[in-house]
């Protein structure tokens, strides 16, 4: 047999000898389209290019993915994860509340004796830890009448920086990452966040470190 | 129990409030960075009222989920 009927088509799912007149009920069946499944509009599959099933290859009629369905399955397994990060955002900033907290209980800032004034060389810098002993931290004196004492650690990534009193700056060897000596500052580089400043105190000719003050700019 | 809706109106409620979430969520990416910087740099003043803003933020995306669950459950 020869054409395009229904019946050279591959796809067609019934057996198109079953509807031939004089043979329904032969084989024990009914006609076919008795039994033909109405359409719901909800579970009605549309290819992703709208195309009708007719137009779509013939592989498609084998793996009949239900777009829209799928499309909407994404999307909600998307939005679940979106209010995954949204719980852990929620939980960091919990932490940071914490650390906060604990950081105010701990906060204690004691006295510590650096050098004596006439001990630090103009241009010249010292180094020293405080206020726990693995904070390193750095005393300069760029001028005559200036001393000033900077945490060492970077605001970038905690890199040591080392001090450059004739560039008056100071420098990060890990990302090239510049603080303004004078002040601090970050001039160039990664870093952000000003270095942390400690607060010094001169008690009979000795320079004593007595807190720390750290600043977002 | 059908559904309320159909299947193409569940699609674009769910498009929306997909955009409602991401828009929470890009919110408290903001807080969570803006609240780091300022625990790092000493200021002790916006952290709790940003970490009360990103819990009501979870909150609201919490209620959006329930509503999720509730749309895909009614048959
Ligand atoms: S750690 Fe200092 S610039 Fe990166």
């Amino acid at each position: 047999m020869s054409g395009d009927g229904p019946e050279d088509d591959p796809r067609s799912p019934l057996d198109p000898l079953l509807d031939t007149p004089r043979r329904e009920g032969l084989t024990g069946t009914a006609p076919a389209d008795r039994y033909k499944p109405v359409a719901d509009p909800e579970l009605v599959t549309t290819p992703p290019d709208g195309r009708p099933m007719e137009l779509q290859p013939a592989w498609r009629t084998d793996f009949p993915v239900d777009w829209p369905q799928d499309h909407y399955v994404e999307r909600r397994d998307f939005m679940k994860f979106m209010i995954l990060t949204s719980l852990a955002f929620a939980v960091g900033q919990a932490w940071i509340a914490a650390m906060s907290w604990l950081r105010r209980r701990r906060d204690r800032h004691p006295e510590l004796r650096i050098a004596r004034i006439d001990e630090v060389p103009v241009g010249g810098a010292i180094e020293f830890a405080y206020p726990e002993p693995h904070d390193a931290c750095v005393l300069v004196r760029p001028r005559e009448d200036l001393l000033i004492a900077y945490s060492q650690r970077c605001t970038h990534l905690s890199c040591a920086v080392r001090p450059q009193v004739d560039r008056g700056v100071f420098h990060c060897p890990c990302h090239e990452g510049r603080f303004d000596m004078e002040t601090g500052r970050p001039l160039a580089g990664p870093p952000r966040r000003a270095l942390s400043r400690i607060v010094l105190a001169n008690r009979g000719g000795a320079i004593y470190a007595v807190g720390v003050e750290e600043r977002t700019i | 129990m059908r559904r309320p809706f159909s299947r193409k109106q569940r699609g674009t409620i769910l498009a929306g409030m997909l955009a409602f979430v991401m828009l929470l969520v890009v919110l408290q990416l903001w807080l969570l960075s803006a609240t780091m910087n300022a625990y790092l740099g000493g200021d002790e003043s916006v952290i709790w009222p940003a970490t009360v803003a990103s819990f009501l933020c979870l909150l609201l995306n919490g209620g959006l989920l329930r509503y999720l669950y509730k749309l895909d459950g009614t048959r």
